[in-house]
């Protein structure tokens, strides 16, 4: 089994992972995420072209680290967590999870990792103690154990313990979000993608889950894919940042890298904000907007 | 922890989690129990009216029965449909689990619903009927054609739950029109022997067919199951033939749905 995230040590030592009920050794030097010339097309129609959602993508991501990923929206962000996760198929190039290839080894790739999206989504009626058993379960944990471990998650992300069993249609987005937040860091991954997982939260809710991220990364050996439109989050949190732009990686480096960049190359004051709009050429208030409207009409 | 203990955790899991459904919905189940208690009365009525008792037991057995049938039938094809309408699908179907722990999950918590499902139209049956004579029936024929028609239905259930897979807006619809046609063409209230020949051919080919005539010779004329094996091999051939072929379809769908992103999609 692996670590659990708070209040207990890992019961693992950091060069293992358990993979299909088997706890094999890794070597340090693998990658915790490697994404080589990946590309996605999708097909919208017999006499159109193909729309090109991701076009030859290398990222590495080190184990323990947090990259990111920035891009104004439709760059492709959520299409790459989606190549990650397996849930949509390769057209080129290949990821591997800890050296595990996602193509050949998708069954021990998927143990590893976890997804957060921009949406909870969540059985509605049911409570999120229930939605999170389920998880839980899915993921071969133990069931008392992992109610208590949930109810740990939670109260520290700030749900009461009496909320717990509510339905989480009663609850609001933002605490819903914390429970896919919850959902995901319950079954312990060792990779964790994090798809804009503060959009839409208010600032205390927003500042709970950018501390628990780094709780996550700094105590319990979890690396982190975040994609953010928050770019005060990705300088705090990130320690490289990929900018996408209509599918391609356009820059690459750590954040003080990048402002480097912008500041030496274009003449620019050094902000992730500078580099934003210098890589993506869209402002970023365009961006929030358009997601202001997307939350708005999701809600609806 | 082996693989195996795993797998069944996980299907466990699926249990569980219809159950909570079922529990918060509970009011809706309700409401679904008299509906289908409703529609069985209707259709019994009628035996009631023509006056003769082997009718009215014929149309009630298949009232019961295909009820019981095509609750499991539901609950297996609409297990993506609710996923996809919850929003969870793409949670699903990144969890490490193979398709056929959470269809044996689905299988498992569909038949035991079915069951109590339909002791309660049974009951309702009985209260408005209290003096039909069952006392050939040939309870273990009963059970038996009851598990071996679950069993044959799994294989076109994962079939019909690739529609919800491909077709988001309208996918789960379209396992009602499956569910119409085996309901034509099995002989759940009249003999096969009235349809078009070309409609017999597929009355052959429907699971329903066998389990159903056999629950009714076994309840009405307690026939033993030793007597009616015609019955009982195709649905064991259905079944051996047709879990295997819907979970190959199935996971060529959900190849399909990953590369053209429609797991993506809620609604």
């Amino acid at each position: 089994m692996t670590a659990t995230l708070l209040g207990q040590p890992k019961t693992l030592a950091p060069d293992r992972l358990a993979v299909d009920g088997r706890v094999e050794t890794i070597d340090g030097a693998v990658p915790a995420l490697l994404v080589e010339g990946v590309t996605k097309r999708f097909v919208v129609g017999r006499s159109k072209r193909p729309v090109l959602a991701i076009v030859d993508v290398s990222i590495r991501l080190e184990r323990g680290g947090i990259v990111g990923i920035l891009g104004a929206n439709g760059s492709g962000k959520s299409t790459l967590i989606r190549l990650v996760s397996g849930l949509l198929t390769l057209d080129e190039g290949r990821v591997e999870v800890f050296g595990h290839d996602l193509g050949r080894e998708e069954m021990a790739v998927k143990r590893l990792i976890n997804r957060v999206s921009v949406d909870a989504a969540f059985f509605k009626k049911l409570s999120p103690m229930e939605n999170l058993l389920f998880a839980a379960r899915l993921y071969g944990l133990d069931a008392g154990r992992a109610r208590g471990e949930a109810i740990e998650i939670l109260e520290r992300l700030g749900i009461a313990r009496k909320r717990v069993d509510r339905p989480v249609e009663q609850m609001s987005r933002g605490m819903q979000q914390k429970v896919a937040i919850a959902r995901a860091l319950l079954t312990s991954p060792t990779l964790l993608l994090l798809d804009e997982p503060t959009t839409g939260l208010d600032p205390r809710s927003k500042l709970d889950v950018q501390a628990f991220i780094e709780d996550v990364r700094t105590n319990h050996d979890t690396s982190i894919v975040l994609t953010t439109h928050d770019l005060d989050e990705a300088d705090r949190l990130c320690d490289r940042i990929a900018v996408l732009n209509e599918g391609r990686v356009v820059a690459q480096d750590t954040p003080a890298g990048l402002k480097r960049l912008v500041a030496e190359a274009h003449g620019q004051e050094p902000t992730l904000h500078n580099v934003f709009m210098t890589y993506t050429g869209r402002s970023l208030d365009d961006d929030v907007e358009e997601d202001a409207d997307d939350a708005a009409d999701t809600a609806d | 922890m082996t693989l195996l203990t795993h797998e069944l955790k996980a299907s466990y899991a699926f249990i569980e989690r219809n159950f909570f459904l079922t529990r918060r919905y509970w009011g809706w189940e309700l409401a679904f129990l008299v509906y289908s208690a409703a529609g069985a009365l209707s259709i019994s009525l009628i035996g009631a009216e023509s006056g003769n008792p082997r009718l009215l037991l014929t149309l009630i057995v298949g009232a019961i029965f295909w009820n019981y049938l095509s609750v499991v039938f539901s609950w297996i094809a609409e297990t993506i449909a609710v996923e996809r309408w919850e929003g969870t699908l793409e949670y699903t179907m990144m969890a490490p689990v193979h398709r056929s722990t959470q269809l044996l999950g689905s299988v498992a918590y569909a038949m035991a619903y079915g069951v109590i499902h339909t002791i309660a139209i049974l009951i309702a049956m009985l209260l408005f009927f209290p003096d039909l004579a069952a006392a050939n029936a040939n309870p273990l024929t009963v059970v038996v054609f009851m598990v071996l028609g679950s069993f044959s239905f799994v294989g076109i259930a994962m079939l019909a739950a690739i529609l919800p897979l491909l077709y988001v807006e309208r996918g789960a619809q379209m396992t009602f029109v499956l569910q119409s046609v085996l309901l034509l063409v099995s002989g759940v209230y009249y003999s096969i022997d009235v349809l078009p020949g070309w409609m017999q051919v597929l009355s052959r080919l429907s699971p329903a067919t066998y389990a159903i005539d056999g629950v009714r010779r076994g309840l009405i004329d307690g026939v033993p199951i030793g007597d009616l094996l015609g019955d009982a091999w195709p649905l064991v051939v259905m079944g051996i033939v047709m879990i295997p072929v819907g979970l190959w379809a199935f996971g060529r769908a959900e190849q399909y749905a990953k590369r053209t992103g429609k797991l993506k999609r809620v609604g």
